[in-house]
Parts: structure tokens; C-alpha cells; sequence
């Protein structure tokens, strides 16, 4: 091992040491009132899937999902003119403004949403704020600058000789998008799809604020335990639950990347 | 038609950007769309909301120190990755791009429970660790780029004129690095001024970094004084974004042309 590694391997070894401690805490009994732990127990883990945190992995999966597929739909449209045009003012001021929310912090941006949603500026026909439905446009929003930037990539791959040939040949300009570009563009689809689910699903400010206490996907529990109970071993359960599902999603992706190299 | 969807969907990305700014100049306290008047105080306010100017102060403290402790040792890393003899260099990449995919919730808690059992949980060290960390995956990700493009001949012809291997380093390495340097350099202070999940939970009223002491504010209170900081926020990263692109050409990273 190369000596100028040692800096960065020390800064992930304390990483490493709190991860290390999450899952040792999360192997020990809670004692109520108490923050000293008690003996070894798996009962954290049995907690987990009690009725009563049942319904927010339920809803973080639903909404994780939801969230993915209008995510591509909405970002796909953005992505193909960033990287089909020519002109490079265009490319610029799409990429300004795609980037620009991913650069302003979850704060901002959540609390941006609150204002739009809490009927400040329209009044919206059905409850917004503190709603499954607001927490939804919270998380697509979230989730465009990312997905926008890896089809964007995807596309811009695609040599557009194919779009032209296909359009030599007669095909309509849908027909072209279905059978050429859209397969083409499968593999960003797939990645963008699954870190985007996998984000999403440990999202936090976005359910925490525009959910308001109603809507709780999996780290607003991790949240609820940890710092308003001080049950650090039952939250550090259901921090696990989250780590294992993104790490699952991530290694699928890596996993279908690299078949696709070979 | 792509275009009008084009349009709708850019409205769509800067819709809340643009009623927060409205909002931060509301005349009063209950919120209004488009704003009744123009004032100014709820800017005032920020300005003078003394746990803001606490929070401000943390920020940059956190901020630089994390970033003067990841700069150097990301750049290092990554002139081990590409040039050290180094086995499993595959593995170790994905090693220190690591802590990008472990959950904010998870890492916060796993620092909390650490800082306890160290006793640190007062100081602003953890917040710092946390912090190196969590911007290390994105300096090694910029400077690797750059290291990749760098010819070792260049440094050969240093040594061969008779440079010693610090002179070449200084002379020539760093300077062609620079690119690669100041993008990591970017988003690491970008990544560590807007981290909010871990660091809510390794941080208390006196060592709190901005984002957190928003989060508190926005759930106490409801007056547009969130508006006025979050827009001088947006403001503070149109220009940086704007100059990221004007002199990196943000395309020539996020897309191959």
C-alpha cells in the first residue's frame, strides 16, 4: 500500500468506526429512560417489522417507486435537449438550471416547497402540504437534477446518425423514439432508476418537512427513535434496514454496469 | 412540442427557487404570493437572529477545516490511485467513494453513538470528521480525472533538468492538477456548507452549522426570515454554479461530447 493513501484510509477508518458502532448498538437491548444499553439482542431487528413501522417501510417503497418513474418520465424530455442542442448557450443555461437546486441544499429547497404547497401561491384543489401527494413533488423535484444528468450522459452516447437513418427509412418521429432512441438510452434508464429508488428511499428533509409528523418514510423513524426517544439501538436497526437496501440497489447497478463493459 | 415539455419542466425545477425570493421580500408576516409590498426585514432579521450568526460562524469553521483536511488527502489518494503500485485499485476507488451511498440517517446516528462513547459529543470535531468524509468521495472523484490526463513525462523532463522530486511536484505537478483541484475544491465546500441530515445529528444549539439551525427554524416558526437566508443561499450558488460553468464548462463533466 502506496503511503499516500494513509490520510484518506484514517479519514475513512473514523467512518468506518461509527458504522462499526451503529451495527454494535443496534445488536443491543434498549433499556427505556436509560441511555446505557443492556446485554446482546436481536429484538431490534424483530421491532423493525412490528405493525406499527410496517406501514412506513410500506409507504417508503410506494413512494420510493412513484418517485422513480415520474422522476424518468420528467427528466427525460430535459435530458435529450441538453444533449441533442447545438447551441451551447442553451446547453449552459439547461445545465445552470438543472444544477442550480442540486447545489442550493435540501433545506432550501424543501422549504421552498412548503411555500408552494402550503397554498401560498395558488390554492390547490386537494391538500397539498402535510400529504403523501406534497411529499411526492418534494421527492421528483429532488430527484430531477440527478436522474436529468445521468440520462443526459446516457443519451449523449448515442451517436444520432441512428435517429437520422431511422428517419430516412420512414420512420415517424415516434416511431424513431420507440424502437431507436428510448432502447438505446435503456442502459442510463436503469441506473438513473435504481439510484434514484435508492436515494429516495433514505430521503429525509423532504418527508420530514412536507410530510409534517403524518408521512414517515424509513429515516424520519430512524429520526423519531434516535432523537426524540433516545433509542439509539432501535434506530440503528432501521438506519441498517436503510444501508442494506441501498447497498443492495448500488451493487445491482454495479452489477449490470460492469456486464455491460464485458 | 419537446420544447413547450422542455419549458414546463425547467418552470417546474426553478418554480419554488423563484417564489422564495418573492416571498423573502413579503411586507409581512403572514405569507403572500405575489408579495402585498417590498421590505427588507425580514433580511434584517436574518442579519440579527444572533443563533444565525452563531450557526454562520460554524459553518465556516466546519466547512474550512473539513475541506483543508480532505483537499491534501484526496489529492493524494488520488496520485496513489492512478500512479502508486497499488493492488485492488478497483477496490480501493470504491472504498473512498464510499461514504456517498451510506444513507445520511445512518451515518448521522453511527457518529452520534461514536461521539458518545468518546465523550465528544460538545465539540466540533465530529462535526468535522463527519464533514472530511462525506466530501473526500468528491475531491478524489475531481483530482482523479486530472491525474488521469496528466502526461508523467512532463514530471520526467522536471527530473531530468535536475528538479528534486518536491520541486517537480510543486512546479509542475500541482500547477497541471489545478482544474481537478478547484472542482474538487467546489463541491467539497458546496457538499460540506449544505450537508443537513448527519450533521442534525452530531450538533447541538452551540456547535449547529447553518442548514440545522434552518431546519429548527423552519419547524418553530413560520415568517418568511427562512425566505430572505435561503435566497441569499440561491443567490450565493447561482454564482458559483455560473462560474463553475463559465470556467470548467460544466458539460465537459457531466457529459461526453
Amino acid at each position: 500500500m502506496s503511503f499516500r493513501l494513509l490520510p484518506a484510509v484514517a479519514v475513512l477508518a473514523v467512518f468506518a468506526a461509527a458504522l462499526a458502532a451503529l451495527f454494535r448498538w443496534s445488536l443491543l437491548e434498549f433499556v427505556p429512560g436509560s441511555l446505557q444499553p443492556g446485554g446482546l439482542t436481536l429484538a431490534n431487528f424483530r421491532a423493525v417489522l412490528a405493525p406499527q413501522y410496517v406501514g412506513a417501510i410500506r409507504d417508503t417503497v410506494v413512494l420510493s417507486a412513484l418517485t422513480t418513474v415520474l422522476t424518468l418520465v420528467c427528466a427525460y424530455p430535459v435530458a435529450y435537449a441538453l444533449a441533442r442542442t447545438a447551441s451551447r448557450r442553451v446547453r449552459s443555461l439547461i445545465l445552470v438550471l438543472t444544477l442550480a437546486p442540486f447545489f442550493t441544499g435540501a433545506i432550501v429547497r424543501t422549504y421552498a416547497w412548503v411555500l408552494v404547497l402550503g397554498n401560498t401561491v395558488v390554492t390547490w384543489p386537494v391538500p397539498m402540504l402535510f400529504t403523501e401527494r406534497g411529499v411526492l413533488v418534494g421527492l421528483v423535484h429532488f430527484s430531477m437534477p440527478t436522474m436529468i444528468l445521468i440520462l443526459a450522459a446516457a443519451l449523449s452516447h448515442i451517436d444520432p446518425v441512428y435517429e437520422r437513418a431511422a428517419a430516412s427509412l420512414g420512420a415517424s418521429p415516434a416511431h424513431v423514439f420507440r424502437r431507436v432512441t428510448l432502447p438505446l438510452s435503456m442502459p442510463g434508464i436503469v441506473s438513473g432508476g435504481l439510484i434514484v429508488f435508492a436515494w429516495t428511499l433514505s430521503a429525509f428533509p423532504t418527508p420530514e418537512l412536507l410530510g409534517g409528523g403524518k408521512v414517515k418514510m424509513i429515516a424520519n423513524v430512524v429520526k423519531d427513535l434516535g432523537l426524540d426517544s433516545f433509542n439509539w439501538p432501535g434506530a440503528a436497526a432501521f438506519a441498517l434496514l436503510a444501508l442494506a437496501l441501498t447497498l443492495a440497489l448500488l451493487t445491482l447497478v454495479g452489477r449490470l454496469s460492469s456486464d455491460r463493459a464485458a | 412540442m419537446l420544447r413547450l415539455a422542455v419549458v414546463l419542466l425547467l418552470a417546474f425545477m426553478t418554480l419554488p427557487t423563484v417564489v422564495v425570493v418573492a416571498v423573502s421580500f413579503n411586507p409581512t408576516a403572514i405569507l403572500s404570493f405575489p408579495p402585498a409590498g417590498l421590505s427588507l426585514r425580514w433580511y434584517a432579521n436574518v442579519l440579527t437572529y444572533p443563533q444565525f450568526q452563531r450557526a454562520a460562524l460554524n459553518s465556516v469553521l466546519v466547512t474550512g477545516m473539513a475541506v483543508a483536511l480532505a483537499l491534501p488527502a484526496g489529492t493524494l489518494a488520488a496520485l496513489a490511485l492512478e500512479r502508486g503500485r497499488l493492488r485492488g485499485r478497483h477496490v480501493w476507488a470504491a472504498l473512498f467513494l464510499s461514504p456517498l451511498v451510506v444513507p445520511g440517517v445512518a451515518a448521522g446516528l453511527g457518529f452520534l453513538i461514536l461521539a458518545a462513547a468518546l465523550g465528544l459529543l460538545r465539540s466540533r470535531a465530529v462535526l468535522v470528521a463527519a464533514h472530511v468524509a462525506l466530501v473526500l468521495p468528491f475531491v478524489v472523484r475531481s483530482v482523479w480525472v486530472s491525474v488521469r490526463n496528466l502526461d508523467p513525462a512532463l514530471e520526467r523532463a522536471a527530473a531530468s533538468l535536475g528538479a528534486t522530486p518536491w520541486r517537480a511536484f510543486r512546479r509542475v505537478t500541482l500547477p497541471l492538477l489545478r482544474p481537478g483541484l478547484f472542482a474538487g475544491l467546489l463541491f467539497a465546500v458546496v457538499v460540506s456548507l449544505n450537508e443537513f441530515v448527519v450533521s442534525l445529528f452530531i450538533s447541538n444549539r452551540v456547535t449547529e452549522i447553518l442548514p440545522v439551525a434552518m431546519f429548527t427554524y423552519v419547524v418553530n416558526y413560520t415568517d418568511p426570515t427562512i425566505a430572505a437566508l435561503s435566497s441569499l443561499f440561491i443567490a450565493a450558488t447561482f454564482v458559483v454554479v455560473w462560474l463553475a460553468d463559465r470556467y470548467l464548462d460544466l458539460g465537459r463533466v457531466f457529459l461526453r461530447r
